[in-house]
């Protein structure tokens, strides 16, 4: 494999792993507060379909990525309300939010655009633009360090590195702040939060919250973030469940999480060059088993046979207090 | 003590929460500039009025059925088997397996052994998640989610590799062999002149399926392992005390479970297509989940509950063809069902406890019952595995 | 109402008490678990509040700590009423509560723990370093030595304690409520314990205690109030009243714990265990070579303080934990290695009444003709090949609940409808009437009344009687006194010494659970 394929493929693996971060990092707030979430897919899905659909009716890609953020609150809150208030099993109120989030976004989008649930394309000025990082065609020539910069770094929207950004935010919030503190331990014993005089419910539906808002960005830049041009039915594909494997494989860590989905992008990116992985690498592959591969490292993860995964232990449980 | 009536808990809870789930799917069509009444009626119609609306809909009750028995057992032992999907889809691999390559004489022995190879087959990919929950705590719910997607990409694979035939385009394997063609209900109810169930997939699996729901009752409540599953599903410390291996009930729940997806393929894959297709479930195994929670795992809710999924999918497609609703209103309805029966339970049942508690305190009868127990059992997640000694 | 004098006095009625309560009742469902309860405590005096288990105590409390919302009362806090709706309303009045089950991020440090909730910026550093300081020096004030830097889960359940005193000093609290703070010390840390209260209280702190240990209220605290079903029978003065008017008080009436029973007789060896070791999941060796042996019409008491090894001794015969060493059960030798399962036992004729009737004793959601064969399912009595036979399992339960008087004599009722006296009932007659040889019994009145105890201890004695062998575990030293023969008493997973029941007391035990043996005190 020559220098600049490899550039390609360093490229595109930061791309596609950046709508599996923002979405990783969505689950490690909510399952770190306890809250289990199978409902990345769908909040995804729901803030890919009105980014795009409210970029191309507004023009403006920033309001449409506002009012995806708000469907995929509004998911939460769904969320939040079935598994915090009302008790009710976190899998299950997962597991309803995909389908809905599946279903509503074609039917409303039918309904809307009357383009069997896609939405328009997007033009300029409707979706997200690559960046160019100051000094990025200056130094393309530079042997390793500049085509590095200019090909890989250079050259991303603004979610892309909104994700990049969220990871050290996200280890810094957890362990150094106060909120952190607290949701780590809501996570792991709600009545040590409850006892010391902390809302657990309060707690927990911020964390939900949080994961509401990541969510909407990973599932923007799906559909308005160079170079996607709108919605597509079902266009997120996995990636929920796939983020929610790479956040099993960084046991719930932040920085780990940076490097599962990096793992995880870079084997999409695989995935999407057969050719070149046979040329390369001297022997083909399956481009179903790198699409697997995600699935399969993660239940080798899960069987504890490098390292064990422990979630946090309140995980999943909703909070009554004993009596 | 119960906090309300049985007939409240097993009828007025989920009737409850199912016309919520009507209610707001209504306002979602009222939202799109649709009639509800209309569409409402379109769906009955189109799904019970006529022996083609039957011969759909009682085809995707059979699927239904299946899937839903596979979650329900699973619930019983507290397992959620959210893997029905790839489970099924293995199921369709069993049964393509003996289809195409072994000669049958009669379609009689070909469903015999479709039965045994889709029970296997859909058996063996549960078997590694359980195992993996058995031996090492893995969470089943994830790891059966991983094996749907692991399930997903194998087929592929056999798809458009080994078992393409040679010179179509199709991913999908050969027609299978006349010989293994079952009976369809228009072979079976259509005599003389009269053509009944003409054109529609509904074949004699559905018996099949009856057969399942009686088998599954009869497991659960009536035998030896049936009282084990429970008593696991209740309370595993109990079980651990009365000799009632975890390893054991984990891996014999999860086969039979595994296998009920599995047997799905016998309709779909034999009665159905007569060939293994790439996306044969249509997502049948999470629509398992909708029907067991609906039918609150017992077998007869999950049959009438996948009656009315059955209707509610044939209804939905005629929808499309008549008003500008999309047949993934379907989908919708199926997220409000599983929410409002599932994850939303307690909102229904806290305000009918509230009334039925009023109602008994004034009629004092009330012995005392000290130990408060948190209400409904909805298939909750398990960890066994690692037995804490405390 | 109550058979009981009322004993009505109030120690040094001087200034404004620091809690009372006036009138608090509160109800979960048809169960009343306080009525109208009122109750004075003055600052710088400890307070204790005695009752049985279920008698109201920790409801009690976790309203005063806002955990739990009273139906009615009202709460003042230094002469001024206040209301609690939340644990921080708690904190802020001044009170501090070390529950029962301690409520600690496991996996977090001391130092975490200790700040948690009480936080003094959006920052974390500042705070852990102020709480580091603060944590030295209460440390020195108080005899509340711990790492700040350690993991709760590395660290014993003594120091875990001291690690939520540290939370309610360290949240300035001046009031302080322990739940049954010793059944989980050994002796020496719960004299420690009460070296830290006795320490408090020269400081100013008010302190409340809970427990169901007559010998601790006498030890330790000025005034004591007791509490039967629900409702406050009493407040005395400490030095006015004695152990057995305060159980009488508990208990409504004179309390016999004497059981009637004649000598043993005792046979062949039933039961011997040669050198027993078990190391929990955790990695911890629980029993540490315990040898002992139970002989057909005998009774053999376990005394100990709780987690000792009692409930891993039970375990590993009961057959659903793994050990080393050899048993032997009737002369045939038992796998404990982990081959054999709770049914193997039970086939070879060792009933179990576990120590938790309802985590592991009875399933609640079985009705109690399903959890009369828990455990026996697999008998030909109940069914046949796979299939089970419900009608020969509903008629036997409702045999057993008629000769063990188990009310109401419902065998459809769900066993979580039962009162916990009719639960234990339910499991004993099942493992008694199991006909076993050996009977493992594990805190057999555990949250049982009066009257289900007095039964429950004919039916052990009877049992004896009929040469069977029985081996007794009970935290409660009166009962291991009044139903055994013999008694062993366990420390730190070893069988500390052997008595003869008829020939020791609760002194000599005492010392002995404490782990002091003769050669060493």
């Amino acid at each position: 494999m020559d220098w600049a394929t490899l550039l390609q493929i360093l490229d595109a693996t930061l791309r596609l792993a950046s709508p599996l971060l923002l979405a990783c990092l969505a689950g490690l707030f909510s399952e770190r507060a306890g809250i289990f979430d199978i409902g990345l897919e769908g909040k995804m899905l729901v803030a890919a379909f009105l980014a795009a659909g409210f970029a191309a009716t507004t023009g403006s890609v920033w309001l449409g990525l506002l009012v995806g953020i708000a469907g995929s609150l509004a998911l939460s809150a769904v969320h939040g309300l079935a598994s915090i208030t009302f008790r009710g099993n976190q899998l299950i109120s997962g597991v309803a939010i995909n389908f809905l989030a599946s279903g509503l976004t074609v039917v409303v989008g039918q309904s809307w655009f009357a383009e069997g649930g896609r939405t328009p394309q997007l033009g300029d000025g409707q979706r997200f633009e690559e960046l160019t990082f100051p000094g990025a065609t200056e130094i393309r020539d530079l042997p390793i360090l500049g085509s590095l910069y200019s090909e890989v770094l250079s050259g991303h929207t603004i979610l892309v590195y909104a994700g990049l950004l969220a990871v050290p935010l996200s280890w810094w919030v957890l362990y150094r702040t106060r909120f952190g503190l607290r949701l780590r331990a809501v996570g792991e014993n709600p009545a040590a939060v409850d006892t010391a005089g902390i809302s657990v419910t309060r707690l927990r539906f911020a964390a939900v919250a949080i994961a509401g808002v990541l969510c909407a960005l990973a599932g923007a830049q799906l559909s308005t973030a160079e170079p996607a041009a709108g919605f597509v039915r079902d266009m997120t594909a996995g990636r929920g469940y796939i983020a929610l494997a790479a956040l099993i494989f960084a046991k719930w860590r932040p920085f780990p999480a940076l490097g599962a989905c990096l793992l995880f992008g870079f084997l999409q990116a695989l995935a999407l060059r057969p050719a070149l992985f046979q040329q390369s690498f001297g022997f083909s592959i399956q481009g179903q088993l790198l699409d697997a591969m995600p699935y399969i490292l993660t239940v080798i993860i899960l069987a504890g046979f490098v390292g064990r995964a422990i979630p946090p232990r309140a995980g999943g449980e909703p909070y009554v207090k004993e009596r | 003590m119960d906090r309300m009536p049985r007939w409240a808990d097993v009828l007025l809870v989920p009737l409850i929460s199912l016309l919520l789930a009507a209610v707001i799917s209504a306002l979602v069509i009222l939202a799109i500039g649709q009639n509800p009444w209309e569409a409402l009626k379109i769906m009955v119609s189109g799904s019970v009025g006529s022996t083609y609306g039957w011969g759909y809909t009682l085809y995707y009750a059979t699927n239904f059925m299946f899937t839903g028995l596979a979650v329900a057992v699973a619930n019983h032992a507290r397992l959620f088997n959210i893997g029905g999907e790839g489970q099924a889809v293995i199921g369709g691999l069993g049964v393509a397996l003996i289809a195409l390559y072994i000669p049958w004489p009669h379609w009689s022995l070909a469903l015999l052994a479709a039965m045994v190879a889709s029970a296997a087959f859909g058996a063996a990919w549960a078997a590694i998640p359980a195992v993996l929950q058995a031996r090492r705590g893995s969470h089943i719910v994830i790891t059966t989610i991983m094996f749907n997607f692991i399930a997903a990409a194998l087929l592929n694979y056999l798809l458009v590799g080994p078992l393409k035939p040679a010179g179509t385009m199709e991913t999908a394997t050969a027609s299978f062999p006349e010989a293994t063609h079952i009976p369809s209900f228009r072979d079976m109810f259509s005599f003389g002149e009269t053509i009944l169930f003409r054109g529609t997939p509904a074949n004699i699996t559905f018996f099949i399926a009856i057969l399942a729901c009686l088998a599954v009752w009869l497991l659960i409540w009536k035998t030896r392992l049936g009282y084990e599953i429970r008593a696991f599903g209740f309370s595993e410390g109990a079980a651990r005390y009365a000799g009632i291996g975890s390893t054991k009930i984990i891996m014999v729940t999860m086969l039979i479970s595994g296998a009920l997806a599995g047997m799905m393929a016998i309709n779909n894959t034999l009665g159905e297509a007569e060939r293994l297709i790439l996306n044969a479930v249509e997502g049948a195994g999470f629509i398992g989940i909708a029907v067991a929670l609906m039918g609150r795992s017992h077998p007869l809710g999950v049959f009438l509950a996948a009656i009315l999924f059955g209707i509610l999918y044939q209804g939905g497609s005629e929808l499309g063809l008549t008003l500008a609703i999309p047949r993934e209103m379907i989908v919708v309805i199926q997220a409000l069902v599983i929410m409002f029966t599932g994850a939303l339970d307690n909102m229904v049942r806290m305000p009918i406890e509230r009334i039925f508690a009023r109602r008994r305190a004034r009629t004092p009868l009330s012995p005392p019952g000290p130990t408060l127990h948190p209400p409904g059992r909805v298939a909750p997640s398990s960890t066994p595995g690692t037995a804490a000694t405390e | 109402m109550s058979l009981a004098p009322q004993v009505q006095t109030q120690s040094g009625s001087q200034g404004t008490p620091a809690i009372e309560l006036r009138g608090i009742s509160k109800a979960f469902g048809p169960v009343q678990a306080n009525k109208d309860i009122s109750i004075r405590v003055m600052p710088g005096t400890i307070h204790g509040i005695i009752g049985e288990n279920g008698a109201g105590k920790s409801t009690l409390m976790s309203i005063l700590y806002g955990f739990y919302h009273a139906d009615s009362g009202e709460i003042f806090i230094n002469g001024r009423r206040t209301l609690i709706p939340d644990s921080q309303a708690a904190i802020r009045a001044g009170i501090g509560m070390v529950f029962q089950h301690f409520k600690l991020v496991e996996n977090f440090t001391v130092l975490e723990n200790v700040v948690l909730g009480a936080e003094d910026g959006a920052l974390l550093r500042p705070s852990l370093a102020k709480a580091r300081a603060q944590l030295r020096q209460l440390a020195e004030e108080y005899e509340l030595d711990v790492d700040p830097d350690a993991r709760i889960e590395e660290i014993g359940v003594g120091f875990q304690q001291r690690v939520e005193i540290l939370k309610a000093l360290y949240r300035r609290a001046d009031i302080l409520i322990l739940d049954e703070p010793t059944g989980v010390l050994t002796p020496p840390e719960a004299d420690h314990l009460f070296r830290i209260l006795r320490n408090l209280k020269a400081q100013g702190k008010t302190i409340v205690l809970i427990t169901h240990k007559l010998r601790e209220i006498m030890d330790i605290t000025d005034t004591v109030s007791v509490m039967r079903r629900g409702e406050m029978t009493a407040t005395v003065a400490t030095r006015d009243t004695n152990p057995a008017q305060l159980a009488e008080l508990m208990v409504g009436r004179k309390v016999l714990l004497r059981v009637d029973k004649t000598p043993a007789e005792p046979g062949a060896p039933v039961l011997e265990i040669d050198n027993l070791r078990v190391v929990d999941a955790k990695g911890v060796e629980r029993l540490k070579g315990v040898s002992l042996a139970v002989r057909a019409g005998e009774i053999l008491g376990i005394a100990g303080v709780a987690g000792n090894g009692q409930s891993e001794l039970l375990e590993v015969l009961g057959g659903y934990m793994k050990g080393t060493g050899t048993v032997r059960v009737k002369g045939r030798p038992i796998d404990i290695a982990g081959h054999e399962d709770a049914r193997d036992r039970r086939d070879a004729g060792i009933g179990h009444v576990p120590e938790d009737r309802q985590q592991a004793g009875l399933i609640l959601d079985f009705a109690a003709w399903e959890n009369i064969a828990l455990g026996y399912h697999h008998r030909d009595a109940y069914g046949r090949g796979a299939m089970m036979d419900q009608a020969a399992m509903k008629a036997d339960t409702a045999d057993k609940m008629q000769r063990f008087d188990v009310r109401p004599p419902n065998p459809m009722l769900a066993a979580k409808n039962f009162s916990g006296g009719n639960q234990q009932k339910i499991v004993v007659a099942r493992e008694i009437e199991s006909g076993p040889d050996l009977l493992l019994i594990g805190q057999p009145t555990r949250g049982v009344d009066i009257g289900a105890i007095e039964f429950i201890h004919k039916q052990i004695v009877a049992l004896r009687d009929q040469g069977k062998a029985i081996l007794l575990v009970s935290v409660e030293l009166d009962e291991i006194l009044s139903l055994s023969d013999r008694i062993a008493v366990m420390f730190d997973g070893r069988i500390m010494g052997e008595k003869i029941a008829a020939d020791t007391d609760a002194n000599e035990l005492g010392l002995l659970m404490a782990g002091i043996t003769e050669g060493t005190a």
